[in-house]
């Protein structure tokens, strides 16, 4: 690994200034649990590390009725361990407990794991199926993209020149609302989703059927993948085995997979129609709270 | 028999088992402490002042010659001490010897080390820098300029086979049983071991089943990547720390490519984290020397990285393998024809030998024949690992095997049973067995809770499989030194991976009727003890164990000897009994005798072994999977183990012995493998993307220990640590037939091979491939 330097500014400013300076050879580090990494492999050169961690905004954790907004660097066990956020939000859950073990979880962010943008986050699409904004602060000022708007390429992104992520704003659950995010891999720790599918639901009061849906995948594209049209197919529709495993068909067919040491394209493919009929499937239940984060941990292979 | 479902640890309930007043007792390892303390000092927790640090270039290409290196811009960096290629070892001789870990080629053994005139696998060593510090070692390395020629890579038998397949080592002729081939070849040996009569076998034979299969090449997977610290003093004495199975074969090969007497080397073995056959072969030791020596002889460490022991050390070999077994009605194999290919990676020397051993052991079969086939691609030279080739053929084997059963309608363990090897019947070479414990292996597991019980659900499955392991002897030196206040000190020269500091030091409290506390084992190093093969072939607690039983016996005497000079009475009236020396009125205790005896001379004794009767093991188990149809994942249930364990000394290692085999075993079956490009470079070179188990991927392992003690051993040990491996995937494929109606002739059953597979069977029943849209 060769030597950089590190700065640790307080202000968003600062952060800004720090980032602008050091043109495409500097980089916001939070838990570092992916960028200490490749700086180690000699996969990323940089000469500028700029921690962010000591910025009050990016530490911040403000639930209320309006949403969530999660700062950029707050790491994953923090999510784990506030009640709140697992009460309002347990789809959000699978995800934190699935990035890393506890050591890791202790480190790696949320906005880390979408600002590293890997075709293969665990996080992006439950992201995606949460409708969540990600506010960006950069030398024009702040902005803000949709999760799905994030990723443009394997390891790219919307943030140019001295820009970086705040923070992850999720809106307030709608009532009968319910999530999952399911991924498949050979083992049952340690490894990277050969495919991620994450699901949201609305249902009617009666719960019996599906008034809005989102669907995204992970590992099949260049990007997480918000695959619109399997949500759309699923809305007015009722809860049922047949209308779930169409709007799994739409995902199959919109999944771009390739061949690669994780897995193949037909497996992908497959496996992307699988996990959006079961994520769905958890969605809907717990939407009709009729299940525990604590099983889906079981089915995510946490058990 | 002793059934346990537990590793026990620490607990002395079996104390007074068979007489015994340690043996079977569960003490705690005399390194145990300083481990779970973190104390422990490992190879790469060597420590000196002024220490460079040593960074290995490696061939990014599979296969290429090399034209030139140019070492100058990493030599003009700040920091950089010494910049070494093969240029700086010596000439190698085109000559085979053996130095303790299998016969070698001195020119391979060297060229492995750092490549001279080819590079033949990614990862292959070029050239190595010593620096300041490892950051500046490996920036230099990166500016070392290597201009390559590429050449196609040969990454399996079907390429390196091929008529027009390029040739990886320009000498190399095939070695056929002693006749040695003219043509260049990348086919290094071809044996046959032939009985009866084949072809009349499989004529008369009721029903005969003949597969082919393919295995993928793995990884040993310590946990602990190879360091090596290597010192120079001012006389020209060199020492070595290094994590190592065997200091000697460390010390062999390293004069040997250096060409430097014994006598300048000692080589000191740390704490080990595993090595399962991988830490034999030496790859930075040497490397470490000739960087010092450039270096003004400062001292020099060499750390490598889990990307490169995945790269450039291990593995073991892939292979394909076809089987034909013909069977009588009663279900009696009349005739059976195995066929073996094994990729030895760059040099020559893959396990086929072994593998043919292992491969038709469990049975009684008087028409054979088993041809081994020793073949080069360009992959990382092949190492030793657990029970070596062994795992590759059972697969194979034990699938045929299942395959006969089923369609015979019969008990996969019956069969065993029926066709099972026992005393005076014939290893695939002709070897003829002692007693040995195969069938009971088998009768343990059909018997068993686990055999008995229902097994219900859909896509759900069980399998059994037997394997076999030759075990070894070799040699081994021990002393003893007997303390003035009732303790012994044992110094021995086996690598403890297992808790064999403990199962020997037992041994000798055994012998001496002595607390296993007051033992004080300890691992030393090559200028301290006589020669001492490696920790490997199942051997150390038998082996080594049979020294310090030696010397057990030797102290007793001689304190016998000097009491009753002492006490002026005939050394025949001194009596030993529960700890207290006795002749007529006189009576001391142990503690107080090994102050008396020592008044006018100390005492010590020392002892040599090299056991030829080692006695070969058997294990037979059952596993129960799930198999999700939807992923093709494959949970493991239940798993169960029967081996012969001879006498097993510290039932807790024994144990672990057989639970660590199976872990590894079940790796090999369901995830791991070396995934390689189409330039064969390794894809796969992590822990994350080589995917052994994790705790998470295993249920309790349960073991049934088999105690026939074997008769050439005082306390009846023979050889544990190795045949576990060899029947998990054999089981794991079967019991997938079970669960899926699909058998496997590849491994892994990873979820996309085994999604694929059962889609073809689903093609074939309805002519439509489910997700190929």
């Amino acid at each position: 690994m060769q030597a950089f330097d590190f700065v640790a500014p307080t202000s968003v400013d600062e952060a800004v200034s720090a980032l602008a300076a050091g043109g495409g050879r500097a980089r916001p580090l939070s838990g570092g649990t992916d960028l200490i990494a490749q700086l180690q492999e000699g996969r990323l050169a940089l000469d500028t590390v700029v921690d962010v961690k000591r910025i009050p905004e990016l530490m911040a954790i403000s639930i209320s009725d309006d949403g969530l907004t999660l700062g950029a660097s707050v790491a994953c066990q923090s999510i784990n361990a506030n009640q709140a956020i697992r009460d309002a939000y347990p789809a959000l859950i699978d995800s934190t407990h699935l990035i890393g073990g506890t050591q890791i979880q202790g480190r790696a962010s949320i906005g880390g794991n979408l600002c590293n943008s890997s075709p293969a986050a665990d996080s992006i699409p439950n992201l995606i199926a949460h409708s969540v904004t990600c506010h960006i602060a950069g030398p024009n000022g702040r902005r803000s993209v949709a999760a799905e708007d994030f990723c443009t390429g394997p390891g790219r992104n919307v943030l140019a020149n001295g820009e970086f992520l705040v923070a992850i704003e999720f809106p307030a659950p709608p009532a009968n609302f319910g999530a999952a995010y399911l991924r498949f891999i050979p083992r049952n720790e340690m490894d990277i989703a050969v495919v991620g599918a994450g699901a949201s639901v609305v249902l009617s009061d009666d719960k019996s059927t599906i008034q809005s849906a989102r669907v995204a995948l992970g590992a099949v594209a260049p990007t997480p993948l918000f695959v619109q049209e399997a949500g759309d197919s699923l809305a007015g529709q009722p809860v049922s085995e047949e209308t779930l495993a169409k709007a799994a068909d739409l995902a199959r067919e919109a999944a771009k997979p390739i061949s690669d040491m994780r897995g193949t394209i037909p497996q992908r493919k497959h496996l992307s129609a699988v996990l959006t009929q079961r994520a769905l499937r958890i969605a809907i239940d717990r939407a009709r709270g009729t299940k525990t984060v604590d099983e889906l941990g079981r089915l995510n292979g946490h058990g | 028999m002793a059934g346990t479902k537990q590793n026990g640890t620490g607990t002395l309930a079996a104390n007074g088992q068979n007489g015994y007043k340690v043996i079977g007792t569960r003490p705690v390892r005399p390194d145990g402490v300083d481990k779970v303390t973190g104390r422990a000092v490992y190879a790469a927790d060597v420590q000196m002042t002024g220490l460079l640090h040593g960074f290995v270039l490696r061939s990014p290409h599979a296969h290429a010659h090399i034209r030139s290196i140019d070492t100058s811009k990493a030599e003009a960096l700040p920091g950089v001490r010494a910049v070494v290629t093969a240029a700086d070892l010596p000439e190698a001789e085109d000559k085979v010897e053996d130095l303790g870990e299998g016969a070698i080629n001195l020119k391979y053994l060297s060229d492995n080390v750092l490549a001279s005139e080819k590079v033949l696998y990614h990862g292959h060593a070029v050239a190595a820098v010593a620096a300041t510090s490892p950051h500046i070692a490996e920036e230099a390395a990166g500016l070392i300029e290597v201009d390559y020629e590429l050449l196609p890579p040969v990454m399996t038998v079907d390429d390196a086979l091929a008529d027009d397949a390029p040739i990886l080592l320009e000498t190399l002729r095939t070695d056929s049983m002693g006749e040695v081939g003219a043509e260049q070849t990348n086919l290094a040996s071809v044996f046959s071991h032939q009985r009866g009569d084949l072809d009349a076998g499989f004529a008369g034979a009721h029903l005969v089943v003949d597969r082919t299969y393919r295995t993928e090449t793995v990884h040993q997977g310590y946990i602990e990547p190879h360091a090596a610290t290597a010192l120079y003093s001012a006389d020209g004495q060199i020492i070595i720390w290094t994590s190592t199975q065997g200091s000697f074969a460390v010390r062999g090969q390293v004069c040997e490519i250096l060409k430097i007497p014994v006598s300048r080397l000692k080589v000191v073995p740390t704490e080990i984290g595993g090595g399962f056959g991988g830490k034999i072969n030496v790859y930075v030791e040497p490397v470490a020397v000739i960087l010092s020596q450039k270096a003004g002889y400062e001292p020099v460490k060499i750390v490598m990285s889990r990307a490169d022991v995945l790269a450039a050390t291990g593995p073991t070999s892939g292979s394909n393998i076809r089987v034909k077994i013909g069977v009588d009605a009663d279900g009696k194999i009349s005739a059976a024809l195995a066929e073996l290919y094994y990729e030895a990676g760059a040099y020559p020397g893959s396990p086929v030998g072994a593998a043919a051993n292992v491969s038709l052991a469990p049975y009684a079969i008087d028409n054979l024949q088993v041809d081994g086939y020793d073949i080069v691609v360009n992959r990382p030279r092949s190492a030793a690992y657990r029970a070596p080739g062994g795992t590759n053929v059972a697969f194979a084997v034990e699938s045929v095997v299942d395959e006969l059963a089923e369609k015979l309608d019969m008990d996969p363990a019956e069969f065993r049973i029926l066709n099972g090897a026992k005393e005076n019947d014939r290893r695939p070479d002709g070897l003829q067995y002692a007693r040995i414990g195969q069938i009971e292996t088998v009768e343990a597991i059909r018997d068993s809770e686990h055999y008995q019980s229902p097994l219900e659900g859909k896509y759900r499955g069980r399998g059994i499989a037997s394997g076999y392991w030759n075990n070894w002897g070799g040699q081994s030196s021990a002393t003893a030194v007997l303390n003035p206040d009732g303790t012994v000190n044992l110094n021995e020269a086996s690598t403890d991976i297992g808790g064999t500091r403990a199962s020997i030091a037992m041994q000798l409290a055994e012998a001496m009727d002595i607390e296993y506390e007051q033992v004080k084992a300890r691992v030393v190093d090559t200028d301290t003890v006589s020669y001492n093969d490696v920790t490997g072939g199942s051997r150390t607690t038998f082996a080594t164990g049979l020294a310090a039983y030696n010397l057990g016996r030797q102290l007793l005497k001689e304190m016998k000897s000097r009491l009753a000079d002492q006490w002026e009475v005939a050394a025949g009236d001194v009596s030993y009994e529960e700890g207290t020396f006795s002749a007529g009125s006189e009576s001391v205790s142990f503690a107080e005798a090994a102050g008396l005896v020592q008044r006018e001379e100390p005492l010590m004794a020392s002892s040599t072994v090299h056991p030829q009767d080692f006695g070969p093991g058997f294990s037979t188990q059952c596993v129960d999977i799930e198999v999700d149809p939807d992923t093709g994942k494959i949970t493991i249930l239940r798993y169960t183990i029967a081996q012969d364990v001879g006498k097993a000394i510290h039932p807790s290692y024994v144990e672990g012995q057989m639970q660590g085999g199976v872990a590894q075993g079940i790796g090999w079956a369901i995830n791991e493998e070396y995934i390689y490009d189409d330039e064969g470079r390794l894809l796969n070179a992590s822990l994350l993307d080589y995917r052994m188990p994790t705790s998470l991927d295993l249920p309790m392992i349960e073991t049934i220990m088999v105690e026939v003690p074997h008769p050439a051993h005082p306390y009846g040990v023979r050889g544990v640590g190795e045949v576990n491996i060899v029947p998990p995937a054999g089981a794991v494929a079967n019991a997938v037939f079970q669960a899926t109606g699909v058998r496997m002739d590849k491994l892994p059953i990873s979820p996309a091979n085994l999604l694929e597979a059962m889609w073809a069977k689903e093609a074939e029943a309805a002519e439509l491939v489910p997700g190929d849209d």
